[in-house]
């Protein structure tokens, strides 16, 4: 189908692309790779009266090191993303999600901003946003503020942003040397949105023990989830098969309604996101430095 | 609606035209420029039918507005052969990737695009790089024969 009429903006600035943004309140809606709002548009789920374009804001697409942190600009392209040398070094982690969003046709042009908005829950950014504590930069016409990515995801589709407000940067913590990682899904093609995933960081205490664990399953609810129950099992433990396979079942029963569709029945999520946890959580360990 | 003016080069042409703005590139392609190689098949991202390149790389036309392609540089199927055909299209007719050929020029420039990224791409690697593009009729086999076939005449023309 073709999209419904609307108007267009193509602001040169952020100043000039909030004050857009101000002036038509909940009608305009801001358009960065068109990845996910295209389509929407297309199928006529979504009526905005504005697209307000943030492809030609200079200053949106960078990546940059401060001390212990990344800083991605909303408007960084997954595919660039995908090929960044200091994201390679520092959050393979987020190297290696990116290629798990849909094709590279799709990441050629969809943002690093574009998925956290939207806020699909079988995406893979926001469950890495949940499991690296990220913050999130959001800015309006009236200043900006700084949002943790666990206040951040509300629920389907829906974020703490509010209209008005862009997302302008997420700040990531890099983990120190040493952490493990890892990121699992299932999904019926590679590209395709997962049926279940979870992604994994971990770190380990000289003699070998659990020190740090983050879990995050996505795909399985209306939301990213972070695993807390099988987290705090697992601190302090040593990271036997044994303890990991207790951790993923606490993982998975974590779910409290899994989503349901016709890929995959809450049962069949359920007992996925336990393979998945599994999975991240024996990679992790593997590549954890003790 | 009003309509916005627009400037890009399509096929190494400079194209100038007004566009309502919910035009995509790809209806604005096929109905304003009348380049119908580029295919529509379900207009939401998923089929790959519609792909072409803008400056450079592999991107879905249906999931671009044409207001968005201000200053690109559009590569369609009508744009890739010189005086014959390119060796990407050879290979698909020596090695009979394609039946109906609609989903063609979808495979034929992501192909290419792999290609220029990745000269000598593994079996797998092809795969993956053609997992966002969806064929009716061959099977995929045929087209996968005809990428590795294409490589190796572009390596060979080198
Ligand atoms: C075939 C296909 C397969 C896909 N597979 C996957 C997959 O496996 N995993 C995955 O994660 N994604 C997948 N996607 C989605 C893709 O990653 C999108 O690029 C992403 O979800 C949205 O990013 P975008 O830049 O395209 O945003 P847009 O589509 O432009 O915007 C999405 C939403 O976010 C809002 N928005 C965008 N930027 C901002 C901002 N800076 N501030 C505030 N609001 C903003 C928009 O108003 C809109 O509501 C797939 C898409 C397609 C078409
Ligand atoms: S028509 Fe564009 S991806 Fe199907
Ligand atoms: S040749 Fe018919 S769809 Fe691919």
């Amino acid at each position: 189908m073709k999209p419904p009429p609307f108007d267009y903006a193509r602001p040169r600035s952020l100043d000039e692309a909030l004050a857009t943004l101000a002036a038509h309140g909940a009608d305009a809606r801001p358009l960065a790779g068109g990845q996910s709002l295209i389509p929407l548009l297309s199928l006529r789920l979504a009526r905005p009266s504005l697209l307000v374009d943030l492809s030609f804001i200079p200053g949106l697409a960078s990546v940059q090191a401060e001390n212990g942190t990344t800083v991605l600009g909303a408007m960084v392209r997954q595919r660039a993303l995908e090929r960044d040398a200091q994201v390679a070094q520092r959050l393979p982690v987020l190297a290696e999600a990116t290629r798990l969003v849909g094709h590279p046709p799709i990441r050629n042009r969809g943002t690093v901003g574009g998925s956290l908005a939207h806020a699909d829950p079988s995406a893979e950014y926001p469950a890495l946003a949940l499991a690296l504590d990220a913050e999130l930069v959001v800015r309006s016409a009236s200043g900006e503020r700084v949002i943790p990515a666990r206040d951040f995801f509300v629920d389907l589709f829906t974020t703490a942003l509010a209209p008005g407000e862009l997302l302008t940067a997420v700040r990531i913590p890099v983990p120190p040397p040493g952490t493990g990682w890892s990121i699992q899904e299932i999904a019926r093609r590679h590209g395709d949105f997962a049926l279940a995933g979870a992604t994994v960081l971990l770190r380990k205490a000289s003699d070998g023990t659990c020190q740090h664990a983050a879990i995050a399953l996505f795909g399985v609810a209306t939301r990213p989830l972070r695993a807390s129950a099988a987290e705090q099992a697992l601190a302090g433990r040593p990271l036997t098969s044994e303890a990991i396979r207790e951790a993923a079942s606490l993982a998975a029963g974590w779910i409290d309604e899994p989503l349901s569709d016709v890929h995959g029945s809450a049962a069949y999520r359920r007992r996925m996101a336990e393979v998945v946890a599994r999975r991240a959580l024996e990679e992790a360990s593997r590549r954890a430095g003790a | 609606m009003a309509t916005v003016p627009i400037t890009l080069t399509v096929n190494g042409q400079a194209v100038r035209a007004e566009v309502e703005p919910r035009v995509t590139l790809a209806d604005f392609l096929r109905d304003e420029l009348g380049l119908t190689g580029t295919k529509l098949g379900c207009e939401h991202g998923v089929c790959g039918a519609c792909t072409v390149l803008v400056d450079g790389a592999a991107v879905r036309s249906c999931l671009i507005l044409a207001v968005q392609a201000e200053g690109a540089d559009v590569l369609t199927i009508e744009g890739l052969a010189g005086d014959g055909l390119h060796p990407v299209q050879e290979a698909f007719w020596e090695h009979h990737g394609l039946q109906c050929g609609f989903c063609t020029p979808g495979m034929v420039l992501t192909a290419y695009a792999l290609l220029q990224e990745r000269p000598s791409p593994s079996e797998e690697e092809i795969r993956e790089a053609l997992a966002g593009n969806l064929c009716r009729c061959t099977g995929y086999q045929n087209i996968v024969v005809a990428v590795r076939a294409a490589a190796e005449k572009l390596a060979g023309a080198r």
